[in-house]
């Protein structure tokens, strides 16, 4: 059985606002599957004393003091803007999409 | 729809509410969580950015140390447990108002948990459950343009505005809470009020919810007595205490009409309306919850020193609750005085207005008598009503000095509450103060006598009561500004009677 469906890819494809065509659908779908069973392989050899590894340092606590830095000018922020009006960010338009809480 | 909604009695006979609150409060710590741009309100458009912020390639995330203590700080005052290594997640959606594609969250790992909050509604008390306290960032402001009012429907295309993207924000996410009943209005609010409280005694945020920095998403859900808890929805956009109430009650007797009539309430985000008071739908939640957590790899997890904790805690402030409650003893109230000042609103106004000068029966008297009255006619908050703690101990002081009666100090202070400047100044600008020359009140009291011989005989003869009448014509010439008791004293005086 397939590790992802090709309606879960399509899905995830939506989600991220990704135009597939119906034959990438496939592909992609093989692919990741490809992927997917290779991590669940892995996953068998997996012992259970092993703790899941989220960050590769075993560091902890890496905090900043609430100090004021410095920040980029409105034109260096825009610089790199596909376009920008009122000095904002332009994008095109948003309906019905999701924002987040 | 054109259905007649039914009346509110009518719901709660018949559906149990079940409601939950998630609270969003903006941190007032001087940088934003993941860079050192300043949280500072009103700079032009894309002025407090940095490439962390803006999501710039190659950039890294550095959690800022007083927003992870300002979080500690509100979980232990919610009598959370704080955990010993949690992580941060990604939430990922894809929406402009934040340029990384993600927003930085908490999702399985809060820093805080399990906690409750006691409050009292009606004097009765209630402990809300806190499911979880979380650190955040905040969101970029979009500006729809194209469409007829700015709304995001027929927009053509959007503005983006990153200032407030990585505002260090804590959401607080209150257990469910059944057994309301007909209470669950009261109960929101008492609990949104009193957490607000507790906030702002913690000085953590400035807690206004009018200007976002205090936010509230708001669970309701009905269901009949015995079965199964209802299906909820989520209104967002309530923006004050009284909201909060009205929310709760709108979407109460919306959700009974609906299953009434044999409908199901769908899952999904509904938006408040403050001028009529009602919610509408907003996206199905159903479709809308894909956001993919995973832990943050910019971010390490945050272990919080168990001595660092202790001495958070052991430094708490007085919390709201046990302060009012010795403010009531010091006062000298009973329970009854206490909540009626509660209701207003007025507790830390009178509290000022103690510290500025003056007895806790002048204060209580002036902010629950005239400035309450004006505040609900005008239907302002008591806070924002125009006088401020400092104004109404120096009115208190003038009438106290005897330079204005309880009259002219409630005429100063229309004009105070007019912002026309300080109570003395008034006085003097408006000339206002009492008559106390001597010279010019006995010269008034001789001119009342002199064109009242028929009733300055009366008083002579005997008719102590008879002098009310030239009070009242002193009171007269002098415009209402002599003291009363004075002018009386004087006529007998002058009349040659005992008092």
């Amino acid at each position: 059985m397939a590790a992802i469906s090709r309606e879960e890819v399509a899905h995830l494809a939506r989600l991220s606002r990704l135009a597939v065509t119906e034959e990438e659908l496939a592909t992609l779908a093989g692919q990741l599957d490809v992927i997917l069973q290779a991590v669940a392989q892995v996953g068998e050899v997996t012992a259970a004393d092993i703790p899941p590894t989220s960050h590769s340092v075993p560091l902890t606590n890496v905090l900043r003091d609430d100090v004021v830095a410095s920040c980029l000018t409105p034109e260096e922020a825009l610089s790199g803007a596909p376009d920008a009006a009122e000095q904002r960010f332009r994008v095109p338009r948003i309906l019905d999409e999701d924002v987040a809480s | 729809m054109t259905t007649t909604l039914p009346a509110y009695d009518e719901v709660v006979a018949r559906y149990e509410p079940v409601i939950g609150l998630e609270t969003h409060v903006e941190l007032g710590t001087n940088t934003k969580m993941f860079c050192g741009c300043p949280t500072d309100f009103g700079g032009a458009p894309n002025t407090r950015v940095c490439p962390v912020c803006l999501g710039l390639p190659g950039s890294l995330p550095v959690a800022n140390r007083a927003a992870v203590e300002a979080t500690i700080r509100i979980g232990l005052a919610l009598n959370c447990s704080i955990a010993q290594w949690c992580r941060f997640a990604r939430k990922n959606y894809y929406y402009p108002d934040m340029p990384k594609n993600y927003q930085i969250s908490q999702y399985d790992e809060p820093l805080c948990v399990d906690g409750y909050l006691d409050v009292e509604v009606n004097g009765e008390p209630v402990r809300i459950s806190i499911e979880r306290v979380h650190m955040e960032e905040d969101t970029g402001k979009t500006l729809h343009v194209g469409g007829a009012t700015g709304r995001i429907h027929g927009a053509t295309e959007s503005l983006v505005d990153y200032n407030r993207a990585g505002i260090p924000l804590v959401e607080i996410v209150t257990k469910p809470i059944p057994g309301a009943g007909a209470m669950a209005p009261e109960v929101a609010r008492a609990y949104v009020t009193e957490l607000r409280d507790v906030l702002r005694s913690l000085g953590v945020s400035d807690v206004r919810m009018e200007e976002g920095s205090l936010r509230c998403d708001v669970n309701t859900s009905l269901n009949l007595p015995g079965e199964q808890w209802g299906t909820r929805t989520e209104t967002k956009n309530v923006n004050s205490l009284r909201s909060v109430e009205r929310a709760v009650r709108s979407e109460m007797i919306r959700q009974a009409s609906v299953l009434a009539a044999g409908g199901r309430i769908t899952q999904e985000t509904r938006h408040f309306h403050e001028d009529t008071g009602d919610t509408t739908s907003g996206r199905s939640k159903e479709t809308a919850t894909d956001y993919r957590y995973f832990p943050e790899p910019d971010l390490v997890p945050i272990a919080p020193d168990p001595t660092w904790v202790a001495e958070l805690k052991a430094a708490l402030p007085e919390l709201p609750r046990l302060h009012r409650r010795r403010l009531q003893q010091e006062w000298g109230l009973s329970d009854l005085d206490m909540q009626s000042i509660l209701n207003a609103g007025a507790v830390e106004l009178i509290e000022a207005t103690i510290a500025a000068g003056t007895t806790p029966t002048a204060a209580r008297k002036w902010w629950l008598g005239e400035l309450s009255r004006r505040a609900n006619e005008t239907g302002a908050e008591l806070a924002d009503i125009g006088a401020t703690p400092e104004q109404v101990a120096e009115l208190q002081g003038l009438v106290d000095a005897g330079k204005l009666t309880d009259k002219l100090a409630r005429t100063v202070l229309e004009h105070v509450v007019a912002g026309e400047g300080s109570p003395a100044k008034i006085m003097a600008d408006r000339n206002l103060e009492v008559v106390s020359d001597t010279g010019a009140l006995t010269a008034a009291v001789d001119e009342a006598i002199a064109a009242n011989p028929a009733i300055a005989d009366k008083v002579r003869g005997g008719k102590v009561a008879a002098a009310g009448a030239l009070v009242g014509a002193v009171m007269k010439t002098t415009r209402g500004q002599a003291d009363a008791k004075t002018v009386r004293e004087l006529i007998l005086e002058r009349l040659g009677v005992q008092g």
